[in-house]
């Protein structure tokens, strides 16, 4: 097992040189020249241009540009953004607990509405509790982000007064007042990631209550509770897991709409205006921390199985 | 039933929380995007000037009506067209605690001139040096006589930093600003809050009231609006035309609306490589049908509820060389069915119009595609995102491009860079002699009546051969609470702190 660790361990350093690879090239297909950008109102003006272009190395070779980002990367340096001239390490470090603490809540709640729901549905399959949790789950999925995020604001900030409608307060200045600034985004994205948990949660249990050991444990007198927690839910819950870690990873990969909404400083936003400001430093370092995020929850994902299914263990 | 208690939940963390009413003289601004960089030489958004107005002050400012006024200078006098003598307020301090000299502001302009990557070279370029004369005076040499430099140094080309922490933090300088305005940098995070305390040695303090600002960037025009409403903001930077009325509706919010500096316009591609090898790009009589088939009061009032000017010059009705003889022509399909007859092209004429990717921006494309279409133009709209229009437009990768100015005081600023031939922003490369001339005139008149004639004529000339159409001026529409009082509107868009105060 620990060979098996460690050569998976070992799979992550060429996932990620290919993938800083790919962020630089594709970040190179993107229309518009970022020194035209970043001049602005002088945008006219060549002597400005080339001034800007000679600053960050836009007048070199792409290989060049490339080898000299990433050997400042491997000594933990992304660069400083163009537009703000922040260390892009620092703006990373800013946003993550933002993003890792809205993404907590998020994945809380999904899981709080996703997981009951999906096992309820399934116990009770073609009753009319199925059919609402269905409905639930299809509003779920099917409300646009940005859609909910305006009427909950409307209704909880504007009507009724209750939350403050957009912003963020950092958890340790003022945990009450953090965790309504975070609770609407963290309840729209939430109810999101709860469809999709439900409906696969309600496939999988489905799929475990028909199994023949399910049938043996009833025949052995197990009762229904039992049985559903401990054998059918068991076995279910393996590509729950893996979509949960996906998905966890896609929240803290940032909400892009939400964030924007709820004017939530996380990773979202952060990439969405570097792209569109041509901040090509902050795009590159904070996909590649997206990535890195991802990589490490899928190895997390699979140590899980492991704790979950100890038939893996063996192989 | 989980919907129910999760409902409950807020309820109940809301009861806790409530949002904490904004403390004595504390206000908090939202902005439409988050500012660049805080350095006055290095910075380039509209949105950073209005930090920069509670931050840093400059050597003149301009008030409500676009008139130079003495701000860390007392006074300026013309020695000779080249060479500008500036006196110095005496006793200011900046944020550090030194004192602001005439070799700081030497410093200042110095750099603004020369730093590397300075966008302010641009706006003061005639400059040759800088030099200190005694104590209080300062001289500045041209090199040609430039009728609109003392405004120039009413924007960041006017900001004196504290030369000790600029030295001190050199290209970072920007991340902790150091200057001599009425609020000293507290915090910065990036597209989050930019924090401002009172400076209690502000060389002008009894007109401060405020004692800390807090700056929040807040790009969804809804969200902003409904920040404002629910009390989480004293005061918002824009609110869109159509928001309006409902805004009017609420006793508790105020809004004021002032003329912006600047216009929106349609570029033609007139001289900028192929595809300028249109009718639209070859014959002024296409031009000038294509714009008369524009009614510019209907999109107005269509898109923007009539809360814009219509025009067809660059500057608005509140800059004294606004010309009152210049307007916008009516609209006359038939006169605009004429021209084209005349210039023996075959209908329906292709044009193409690029158009940054906005929801109003597309709107109005949408209204002059339907406009010209009666008059015999077959309009493709080509929405693209804002920087790769911008790039296509330098390229000359466009026929018509519907781009807007946020304007500067002088007059200058918004007609040299644009439609003068060796204008910067000249990106249809459009090429009149006459004009030239006459904006070159204009440039070194420093008689306002004068100056203001040269203009005119020069609207005349360029109305022949229309490289630029003008369409309106938009509208600074700020709102606020009524619980602040003091906010005067100036057509530059800014919010200044003076004699701002909350009860």
């Amino acid at each position: 097992m620990w060979a098996w660790l460690l050569r998976r361990i070992g799979q992550i350093i060429p996932t990620l040189i290919i993938l800083s690879f790919m962020i630089f090239g594709l970040q190179q297909l993107m229309p518009g020249d970022p020194a035209l950008i970043l001049a602005g109102e002088e945008r006219g003006d060549p002597l400005v241009l080339q001034q800007i272009r000679e600053e960050l190395k836009l007048d070199r070779p792409i290989v060049e540009q490339y080898l000299y980002w990433v050997g400042n990367v491997v000594q933990g340096d992304f660069g400083f953004s163009w537009r703000i001239r922040m260390p892009v390490t620092d703006l990373i470090l800013q946003k993550l607990p933002v993003t890792i603490q809205l993404a907590t809540m998020s994945f809380i709640i999904a899981i709080i509405i996703g997981v009951p729901l999906g096992i309820l549905s399934a116990v009770k399959r073609d009753t009319a509790t199925d059919w609402a949790a269905n409905g639930i789950a299809l509003f779920g999925i099917s409300t646009p982000n940005f859609w909910l995020g305006i009427m909950m604001i409307l209704l909880f900030s504007v009507e009724l007064g209750w939350l403050p409608p957009s912003g963020y307060v950092p958890l340790w200045e003022d945990p009450v007042q953090s965790l309504a600034t975070t609770i609407m985004p963290a309840f729209v994205l939430g109810t999101g990631v709860a469809s999709v948990l439900m409906r696969h949660t309600r496939a999988a249990m489905l799929t475990a209550l028909s199994q023949d050991y399910i049938r043996t444990a009833r025949a052995k007198g197990v009762s229904e509770k039992s049985v559903i927690r401990r054998h059918a839910l068991r076995n279910a819950l393996i590509p729950v897991v893996t979509l949960g870690t996906i998905e966890f990873g896609r929240l803290l990969a940032g909400a892009v709409l939400t964030e924007q909404i709820f004017t939530i400083p996380g990773f979202g936003k952060l990439v969405v205006d570097a792209v569109f400001n041509r901040d090509y430093p902050v795009v590159q370092g904070v996909v590649l921390a997206t990535a890195l995020i991802f990589v490490l929850l899928s190895l997390i994902a699979d140590i899980l199985y492991m704790a979950i299914n100890p038939r893996l263990r063996q192989a | 039933m989980i919907r129910k208690t999760l409902a409950m939940g807020l309820v109940a963390l809301a009861a806790l929380s409530a949002a904490p009413a904004a403390q004595a003289q504390n206000i908090r601004i939202g902005l439409r995007e988050d500012p660049d960089i805080l350095d006055p030489t290095l910075a380039r958004t509209f949105v950073g000037r209005i930090v920069f107005a509670g931050l840093c002050d400059k050597l003149f400012d301009i008030n409500e009506k676009l008139e130079i006024v003495p701000q860390l200078a007392t006074g300026y006098r013309w020695e000779d067209p080249q060479s500008l003598l500036i006196t110095i307020r005496q006793g200011v301090k900046f944020h550090d605690g030194d004192t602001m000299t005439a070799e700081s502001v030497v410093y200042s302009l110095t750099r603004h001139l020369t730093m590397q990557g300075s966008f302010r070279r641009g706006e003061i370029n005639s400059m040759t040096s800088a030099e200190v004369v005694d104590p209080q005076t300062v001289r500045v040499r041209l090199r040609e006589p430039f009728a609109p430099f003392v405004s120039q140094l009413t924007d960041r080309a006017g900001m004196i930093v504290s030369p000790r922490a600029a030295e001190a933090a050199g290209r970072n300088f920007g991340n902790r600003p150091v200057c001599a305005g009425p609020m000293r940098f507290v915090e910065r995070i990036a597209q989050d809050r930019i924090v401002l305390e009172r400076f209690p040695e502000y060389w002008d303090a009894s007109r401060i009231h405020i004692n800390r600002v807090t700056y929040l960037p807040i790009p969804d025009n809804t969200v902003r609006l409904a920040n404002l409403q629910s009390g989480s903001l004293e005061l918002v930077q824009t609110i869109e035309p159509d928001d309006l009325r409902q805004v009017n509706r609420n006793s508790r919010l105020r809004v004021s609306v002032s003329d912006e500096l600047g216009y929106q316009g349609i570029t033609i591609n007139v001289g900028n490589g192929a595809r300028a090898q249109t009718p639209m790009g070859q014959d002024p009589r296409v031009r000038r049908a294509f714009e008369l088939a524009i009614d510019r009061a209907a999109i107005n009032q269509v898109v923007y509820e009539g809360q814009y000017t219509p025009t067809a010059q660059a500057v608005p009705p509140s800059n004294p060389y606004h010309a009152r003889s210049i307007t916008a022509p009516a609209r006359d399909v038939a006169r605009a069915r004429a021209l084209l007859a005349e210039a023996g092209v075959r209908t329906p004429v292709q044009v193409e119009m690029t158009i940054p990717n906005n929801p109003d921006l597309r709107q109005v494309g949408e209204v002059i595609q339907a406009m010209v279409r009666e008059a015999g133009f077959e309009l493709r709209l080509n929405a693209m995102e804002f920087a790769s229009s911008l790039q296509a437009a330098t390229r000359g990768e466009f026929e018509t491009y519907l781009l807007a100015w946020s304007g500067r005081a002088d007059p200058d600023g918004n007609i040299f860079t644009f439609i003068h031939s060796q204008g910067p922003q000249n990106d249809g490369k459009y090429s009149n002699p006459e004009v030239d001339r006459l904006i070159a005139a204009a440039r070194v008149e420093s008689d306002q009546a004068r100056r203001a004639a040269l203009y005119e004529q020069m609207w005349r000339a360029r109305a022949q051969d229309l490289g630029l159409i003008y369409l309106w001026h938009r509208k600074n529409i700020v709102g606020h609470t009524t619980r602040l009082t003091g906010f005067v509107p100036v057509p530059d868009g800014l919010i200044r702190l003076q004699g701002m105060r909350l009860n």
